[in-house]
């Protein structure tokens, strides 16, 4: 499982994953949520400089399926969105934890972390409801 | 609980995603809706249809009376010829849209949608009685799949054959006869849902699980993928083929479709015919447009539509069209602006993201 659930993640319950360093924190969606959604063919993303709050909204991922909204894992500012969805939405479905980030934000309060999952508890937690 | 296919536990053991559509439990994808397409388009897919439904009709007055049931003229076709058309209702409404198969004017197949077998049913039933027409309800015994793509014939020729010593290439576009594939009796049908050359294939339902491993084995040195729904949808969107349910129904007519090629108003009487021909005095307040999106966004059904800052419609169906590679969509919108290049502006989460009318359908082989 560790492809699908690194460790060096925290994930929330609307599996978005998040990776902190420092104050910056990289945000994307989970191998569960993209094989979930099936091919990914449009990204929609705030603009840099946009302000994100934990739990809210801050985007959009469709697939041929299914519109599903992208909820913040913490808040902050965004500092990074990933350009290459723009023509590649696809690499949400093959590199969910690499090339297929969303953002990137400046964390206002980095002590959110805290309340999400590590690698362990998201795996419990996936085998709990799926 | 949702029906199943004769497939349903195959697609469960390739492991397929399924989902129930319209009452169906079907697979949406084996592995990638987009691969799936793109096999159909490049080479060879196959999808069970298993869901479909099919009506058995026989009787000396079995042309008259389906003629009478559908807008479209079956008296036009040959025996052994296939035929959509429109199964109305008397204000012109579709009950459903169907393809008729003439086996003989005496013998005649409505294949109709999943969704709607037994609103059909009832319907035929209805409107047959007393004219001496027998109606059977094959569709629990029916089993069908679709082969479709540029190498389905290919595919086909490997492993079928038609008990009229013809050649399965040689059988024409919208054309079907008896035959057998892998040594399994079915009606071959040049037809599909897919915009690809292609075939349907009607079988015993306790043979359907046999034929589709026949075809995917048939298929293997042309790469056949089994496809799901996700495909289907995709492939019939970039082609702007309607979907019973979301893009046609009880409220919409022919002509408002844009399909009035289906539509035969110098053939006698037929179902719906009186509320046409004052639809088609008057004009349509509304027509079923194509359009592509300008403005980054996914156009899905429900999502409103304006012209010059006023609402003129209602997306119908929209997605990514992966043959074309940008995000289309069909709507109903006023008559008045529904003509080619018309800009519109379509409401995608408390947006107005641009978008135009234009010629379809959307995809068009080599073009």
């Amino acid at each position: 499982m560790a492809e699908q659930i690194p460790n060096n993640c925290r994930y929330t319950q609307d599996h978005e994953w998040v990776r902190a360093d420092g104050k910056l924190a990289v945000v994307g969606i989970s191998f569960h949520a993209q094989d979930t959604l099936g091919d990914v063919v449009y990204v929609e993303l705030p603009p840099v400089g946009a302000w994100v709050s934990a739990g809210k909204a801050f985007g959009v991922v469709e697939s041929t399926k299914a519109v599903s909204e992208l909820f913040a894992p913490v808040s902050g500012k965004v500092l990074k969105v990933n350009e290459a969805l723009v023509s590649n939405p696809q690499l949400v479905n093959t590199e969910p934890y690499e090339q297929g980030w969303l953002i990137e934000i400046e964390m206002s309060a980095p002590e959110e972390l805290g309340v999400l999952m590590d690698a362990a508890a998201y795996e419990t937690f996936l085998h709990s409801t799926h | 609980m949702p029906e199943k296919t004769p497939l349903f536990e195959t697609h469960q053991k390739m492991g397929a995603k399924l989902v129930d559509y319209s009452g169906w439990m079907m697979p949406v994808q084996y592995v990638s809706a987009l691969k799936e397409h793109a096999a159909v388009r490049e080479a060879v897919g196959l999808f069970d249809a298993s869901h479909m439904g099919e009506f058995e009709l026989r009787g000396a007055k079995a042309l008259e009376t389906v003629n009478r049931l559908v807008c479209n003229d079956v008296s036009l076709c040959a025996d052994g010829q296939a035929m959509y058309a429109g199964l109305l209702n008397e204000a012109g409404g579709f009950v459903d849209d169907v393809i008729v198969y003439r086996h003989s004017a005496e013998h005649m197949v409505l294949c109709v949608n999943a969704g709607n077998i037994a609103k059909d049913w009832a319907w035929v039933c209805q409107h047959i009685a007393g004219s001496g027409v027998t109606a059977e309800n094959q569709s629990a015994q029916t089993g069908m799949l679709a082969l479709q793509g540029p190498k389905a014939v290919d595919v086909l020729s490997t492993v079928g054959k038609l008990f009229s010593g013809q050649a399965v290439a040689q059988l024409k576009r919208y054309h079907f006869a008896e035959g057998e594939a892998a040594g399994i009796a079915c009606t071959l049908s040049r037809t599909g849902y897919t915009g690809e050359d292609g075939f349907e294939l009607y079988c015993s339902a306790s043979k359907t699980e046999a034929l589709w491993w026949a075809l995917l084995e048939a298929g293997k040195p042309w790469g056949i993928m089994p496809c799901g729904l996700g495909a289907r949808d995709s492939l019939r969107l970039e082609m702007k083929y309607p979907l019973h349910g979301q893009d046609i129904d009880d409220n919409h007519t022919p002509f408002e479709a844009k399909l009035n090629w289906i539509v035969k108003m110098k053939k006698e009487a037929f179902l719906g015919k009186g509320a046409l021909e004052k639809q088609k005095e008057k004009g349509v307040e509304r027509l079923w447009v194509g359009f592509v999106m300008v403005d980054p966004g996914i156009p899905r059904t429900g999502y409103a539509v304006f012209h010059n800052g006023k609402q003129v419609g209602t997306v119908t169906s929209g997605n990514f069209g992966p043959s074309v590679q940008r995000a289309i969509g069909m709507a109903y919108i006023d008559s008045v602006c529904a003509q080619d290049g018309t800009v519109l502006e379509v409401e995608i989460r408390e947006r107005k993201a641009k978008a135009q009318t234009v010629k379809t359908p959307f995809w068009q082989k080599g073009a």
